[in-house]
């Protein structure tokens, strides 16, 4: 199912230091042309419909295209993610709608606990930080 | 194509990239869950100069395995012991694994996911009235003893869209921004010039300018993942890329490791995972949240037959558990399918539809059992959105919906890893305790400790996740707390090696010139042809994966012979793969993704090539379902309960595969 980019939306994130979809994607698949200014996903076949493009893009200009090896067409799975959510809708061949709405972080974006302070305290033996006493197996052999 | 060729991508390659040197104390190579937990976990005990960088071959936000996002968590202990988590672990994995690492990781794996809820995490709760409690709702926490929704023994549901980056924020956060080089692709680890089997560097290039980098370092993490399109895929057009695993994951930690001397252990061992025909949907929480049965083309529910229990019982003691060992599990679904009695449905319909009947029965009103369903169709969708789109628009297109039609389920193309069902990977120490066994007299591919947790047999490197051998189901959290293991064991060595300098034996430039060869290739030849694509003089990348997969397809026990290979056709693939390794070395690339297809590839080679030959050397079946020798066809303990350990000599070229002894540790008698 890979991505693709609708043209009348993509700006090339305007020639930013930062084309969102390029730097996001896990595969290294999408890129900028940087004569017309759009990007691309150059290598379908790779693509793991990940959709961490399609999510980051803030022209909302990237989308899926079923594989056209086992995906009937006509079906479309998008959605909105924002800072704490994210909302789905599949559309189905015949026309159903669905949508589904599911929480994502419940902190706030930046606000993870990366411990600055945190100091572990004896280098030799197995505890991580926060960590108690360790338990070694009883059930034994 | 006309006139004249060019480059394919957006990025050209030239021939003389530039070079950048870096000289550090910790070089961290990869950016997924272990990658992140090291992260985290090191600067909690470094001291303030020690300089220490990560390398990423993607964006840490979402790259590794969990970068689509995951819908569970399957490894948190809890309420358990740690000693039924080994059993468990032991016996899906047929009786052949390191103990003494799988009982360590459970005694850390719980406090990365207190602190993947603390970062930000959704984890489901059960609220007073055992109800389902999204994880958004307000709850105890699993620090204040708040209880998870669990759906198997280890496994806890969670709204894990967003996982990954809340993973990699704090990780970022703690090493500084300036520390973590994304899109460098790490291809080779180089040992010292002057001490013997010591790590001493690393070096790859950028994917996004042409610079080659090369890293000095006293101390290492390869933690890369595990391999993806080394066999050939069901789907071989747009849907290859749809891979039950991460498909960006090449098997570069073993292949690198491996090249360096590192001992490697049990890469026989394969996962060829059941799961949603073509959109390799998650079947976990329809087994175990959701109850679903699979049934057969007849519509025979087999799963509980005689004859199914007389199956396993010609695989004591593995297949008397409650909880039948994954690959056999596989097994019995094949036997289903070669018997011509397919194709096999996960009856998701009659599953969801048992829920709604049982609330009617209960008494529901109606009003309130279409509220229910509601809630538990957006469960069932969930678990395909957070971590497996594509399944889901598969059942988009073909209008499928799962209450009205069941959904086929299949075996994929198999996959080498060692965090998820499977557990091959690289032999390393495990920690310097008493109930550690101590194997006297014999060198370290015999050892299981050598008194730095988690180090590989060459000094210095060190892996987790993915790259840990013959000890999986550790799933995402347990990759983490491995991480984390290792940040320790990574400044412990720095302080004990304080005076090492590290040397490397080749120049900077004879490396960019090693990696950079494929770009050389493709400006000195392409000019013999009007298409890029084809030439006498070189391939390109993507025509030697398709024959890699090809050749591991047939002989080495892919799909098309239903996972069956032996003694002769393994023989016959590791040929095939001789020439193709010598082949590799004339890989062109015109552009910085292409030249990163063509090392992806290097590591693709070997990988495979480990594991046929661990497939070659142990005369059994060990892991029926998975794959299958018709040679030597069924399960062999008494001569086979063993490590097969192999290492790959760097001086004389040479590999050395060896039976290692299995010690247990937890009690063996019950089994399970």
């Amino acid at each position: 199912m890979p991505s693709y980019v609708d043209p009348s939306k993509c700006d090339g994130c305007k020639g930013g230091d930062k084309t969102a979809c390029m730097y996001i994607c896990p595969n290294d698949l999408m890129v900028l042309n940087v004569e017309e200014m759009k990007a691309y996903n150059q290598e379908p076949d790779a693509c793991w419909e990940c959709y961490s493009c399609v999510k980051i893009c803030p022209q909302g200009a990237i989308f899926v295209r079923g594989y056209n090896d086992f995906v009937p067409m006509g079906g479309q799975v998008h959605p909105m993610r924002s800072s704490d959510s994210i909302m789905w809708t599949v559309k189905f061949r015949n026309g159903n709608m669905k949508r589904f709405k599911f929480p994502i972080r419940t902190t706030a974006e930046g606000a993870a606990n990366a411990y600055l302070d945190g100091k572990g305290e004896n280098l030799d033996d197995e505890n991580l930080l926060l960590e108690g006493e360790l338990p070694k197996p009883t059930m034994v052999a | 194509m006309a006139l004249p060729n060019k480059p394919l991508g957006e990025l050209p390659a030239v021939t003389n990239p530039e070079i950048v040197e870096h000289d550090v104390d910790v070089l961290i190579i990869g950016g997924g869950m272990a990658a992140c937990g090291t992260a985290f976990e090191i600067m909690k005990w470094a001291p303030a100069d020690l300089k220490i960088t990560l390398v990423d071959k993607a964006s840490m936000e979402r790259s590794g395995a969990v970068a689509q996002g995951l819908s569970a968590i399957n490894t948190y202990i809890g309420e358990n012991k740690i000693e039924n988590y080994v059993k468990m672990v032991r016996n899906d994995l047929m009786g052949v694994v390191r103990e003494d690492l799988i009982y360590d990781l459970g005694r850390h794996v719980d406090e990365s996911v207190k602190l993947f809820e603390e970062w930000g995490l959704p984890i489901w709760k059960k609220d007073a009235d055992g109800n389902n409690l999204d994880g958004a709702k307000p709850a105890k926490t699993l620090r204040e003893g708040g209880t998870p929704v669990r759906t198997g023994k280890w496994q806890i549901m969670i709204n894990g869209e967003s996982y990954k980056c809340i993973v990699a924020e704090p990780a970022k956060a703690a090493l500084g921004e300036e520390n973590c080089l994304e899109r460098i692709f790490i291809v080779k680890l180089l040992l010292d010039k002057n001490v013997e089997n010591q790590i001493a560097g690393a070096v790859g290039f950028s994917t996004r300018e042409n610079k080659v980098h090369v890293f000095r370092c006293k101390t290492m993490l390869c933690a890369c993942g595990g391999a993806v399109n080394i066999f050939r895929p069901r789907s071989t057009g747009e849907g290859k890329g749809r891979a039950w695993y991460p498909v960006w994951n090449a098997g570069s930690t073993y292949t690198m490791c491996a090249q360096v001397g590192a001992t490697l252990t049990m890469m026989e061992n394969r996962f060829t995972p059941a799961r949603f025909k073509d959109g390799y949907g998650p079947v976990g929480a329809w087994f175990l949240l959701f109850k679903a049965k699979v049934q057969n083309g007849l519509g025979e529910f087999y799963a509980n037959t005689d004859a199914v229990k007389e199956e396993l019982e010609k695989f004591m003691p593995y297949g008397a558990s409650p909880v039948t060992p994954t690959c056999l599990r596989n097994h019995l679904m094949i036997n289903e399918l070669k018997e011509g009695r397919g194709p096999i449905y996960m009856a998701t319909d009659v599953a969801l539809n048992a829920f709604v009947d049982a609330k009617r029965a209960e008494g529901m009103d109606e009003k309130e059992v279409k509220k229910f369903w509601k809630h538990l169709e957006s469960e069932a969708w969930e678990d395909f959105l957070d971590m497996s789109v594509g399944q889901a628009g598969l059942w988009a297109g073909a209008n499928i919906e799962p209450e009205k039609v069941g959904s086929e389920i299949m075996p994929t193309e198999p996959y080498m890893l060692g965090s998820h069902s499977g557990c091959c990977g690289i032999w390393t120490s495990g920690p310097e305790e008493d109930w550690v066994p101590n194997v006297e007299g014999k060198s370290r591919s015999h050892q299981y400790k050598w008194g730095y947790n988690r180090m590989t047999t060459v000094d210095g490197l060190f892996t987790a996740g993915d790259g840990v051998g013959a000890s999986g189901h550790k799933f995402s959290s347990g990759s983490h707390a491995e991480g984390r293991i290792v940040a320790k064991m990574m400044v412990r060595y720095c302080r004990d090696h304080a005076d090492f300098k590290p040397e490397l034996s080749q120049t900077a430039q004879e490396l960019a010139d090693e990696i950079y060869a494929p770009v050389k290739l493709y400006h000195e030849h392409v000019g013999a042809s009007t298409s890029s694509d084809v030439n006498p003089n070189y391939c390109k990348p993507a025509g030697i994966m398709m024959r890699l997969m090809k050749a591991t397809d047939e002989y080495g026990g892919g799909v098309a012979t239903y996972y069956m290979t032996s003694g002769k056709l393994l023989n016959i693939c590791l040929d095939l793969l001789e020439m193709l390794r010598e082949d590799a070395a004339k890989m062109a690339a015109g552009d910085l993704h292409e030249l990163m297809r063509a090392w992806e590839n290097y590591h693709r080679i070997w990988c495979v090539e480990t594991h046929i030959r661990h497939i070659e050397f142990r005369k059994e079946s060990r892991y029926p379902g998975f794959y299958y020798r018709s040679d030597f066809p069924t399960v062999d303990d008494e001569n086979w309960k063993c490590f097969v350990n192999s290492t790959f000599d760097p001086k004389n070229q040479e590999w050395k595969c060896e039976k290692v002894e299995c010690i247990n540790i937890v009690e063996t008698d019950p089994w399970v």
